[in-house]
């Protein structure tokens, strides 16, 4: 269908941020495909030691998914998103094809083992999350093709991760986010993901962050080192959220918070409501 | 234009929807780029639904769609083809004020009352499954929307009202 109609045609997910753009006229495509009348394209299964979620699973059915829950990182982000409201309407698949650099899964899900499985008329394709978002709003997507699934390995025992944002207020994106997975065994960190939000054209991972724990004893003072090693990471812009310093200062803070929560829940502790806005 | 290409339609092309808003089916002839909020307040003359921003933020045009809450200026009306839609006119029980309504008037939930229809379902969405939600879940059941008179303090009251309402109604 998308070839029929051409280039001027959009897909419609949830709709949270391309009917917004629509009115703004930052958007004005010929044809919306609306695929909210697709079925089957809304679910979340385990199989083979990962989570899928279909392309148009809402947010608010992964905050409420006890099977969801079992990567509480993904509880985090997915109860966080914005409001009540936007989180009945909009989808994860919608997000990650969007990536815009302040969403909330583009972030969350780069410190773990993504995968983001498309569908066109060549057949299937299944792509790295790092290698699908490309730029700022550019994914690896053909015209004709789009997302049917997102497919989240399962972190081994031991791993506990955690994703925290700083919003002005719910309906908003964040100014700034942090998300993190540890792998420990005992007191040392094994493997560590960090990856930020909102401070480049993409999230990325702060790899001199990750750096400072990997193979180390976590405690107060070397996750005080990591997020200050995530400090320099990025090139955050000034804007209506705040300046540079400014948003810089939030990723330390929100990184060194994340850090210890995700301690907490690779030891087996459950902390609820790690990221929770308003 | 390529073979097979569809064409593109007319903006002002009219779409048939039959829309269900408070029990009642409307059916309408409508343009696709037409919002919920819109196909409320200007084909169905139900004008609580209110418009506060049209951008997504202040939530006063909050209805429940499928018994979810959504922002109505954020939805297409076409979306909402074969939906169940419900406003503030469908809290009424038998043309009198429901549990909700009533809370909010005796716990005095308002002050100038153009986000309170906004407010009331996404109360009613909250109270369907928690009828003696904590101050935590009131303050996320709510976060999406914006009052700049109360203080929101007596809108805590009249939720935590209309769940004892609800519940002993």
């Amino acid at each position: 269908m998308l070839g029929q109609l051409g280039e001027d045609a959009k897909l419609l997910a949830g709709g949270q941020s391309l009917i917004p753009l629509l009115k703004l006229r930052f958007a004005s495509p010929k044809h919306l495909v609306d695929l909210n009348f697709i079925t089957g394209t809304s679910f979340i299964r385990e199989e083979g030691g990962a989570l899928r979620f279909g392309a148009m699973t809402r947010h608010s059915e992964i905050e409420h998914s006890p099977l969801a829950g079992k990567i509480p990182l993904l509880h985090d982000c997915a109860a966080g998103i914005a409001d009540v409201q936007i989180r009945n309407r909009g989808t994860i698949g919608g997000s990650l094809a969007e990536a815009d650099p302040s969403g909330d899964w583009g972030n969350a899900l780069l410190t773990l083992d993504t995968t983001v499985h498309c569908l066109g008329p060549n057949g299937k394709r299944a792509i790295a999350l790092k290698d699908f978002v490309e730029d700022a709003y550019t994914t690896a997507l053909a015209h004709e093709e789009l997302v049917s699934e997102v497919e989240v390995k399962m972190p081994p025992k031991g791993s506990g991760g955690a994703y925290l944002a700083f919003k002005r207020s719910a309906p908003v994106y964040p100014s700034a986010s942090v998300a993190v997975q540890l792998t420990m065994a005992g007191d040392v960190c094994r493997e560590a993901a960090i990856a930020l939000g909102c401070v480049g054209l993409t999230a990325m991972r702060a790899s001199e962050a990750e750096a400072e724990l990997r193979g180390k004893v976590v405690n107060e003072k070397t996750m005080a080192t990591a997020a200050e090693a995530a400090r320099a990471a990025g090139d955050p812009q000034p804007d209506m959220r705040g300046s540079a310093e400014y948003k810089r200062q939030l990723v330390v803070a929100l990184c060194e918070r994340a850090l210890r929560i995700a301690v907490r829940r690779a030891r087996g502790e459950r902390v609820e409501g790690a990221h929770l806005y308003a | 234009m390529p073979e097979g290409a569809i064409a593109e339609p007319a903006i002002t092309a009219k779409i048939a929807v039959t829309i269900s808003v408070n029990g009642k089916p409307y059916a309408r002839e409508i343009e696709a780029r037409m919002l919920l909020v819109e196909f409320l307040r200007e084909t169905c003359d139900l004008t609580g639904t209110h418009v506060g921003c049209d951008t997504s933020y202040c939530g006063a045009c909050t209805v429940l769609m499928n018994g979810l809450a959504v922002k109505s200026c954020t939805v297409l009306a076409v979306q909402a083809d074969g939906a169940d839609i419900t406003t503030v006119e469908g809290l009424e029980i038998n043309g009198q004020l429901g549990p909700i309504q009533k809370a909010f008037g005796e716990a005095y939930g308002l002050q100038c009352g153009y986000c309170t229809p906004g407010l009331m379902l996404a109360t009613q969405q909250l109270l369907a499954t928690n009828s003696e939600p904590t101050d935590g879940e009131i303050r996320k059941a709510i976060a999406g929307n914006t009052c700049r008179c109360t203080g929101y303090m007596n809108v805590f009251k009249a939720i935590r009202l209309a769940g004892r309402n609800v519940k002993g109604a």
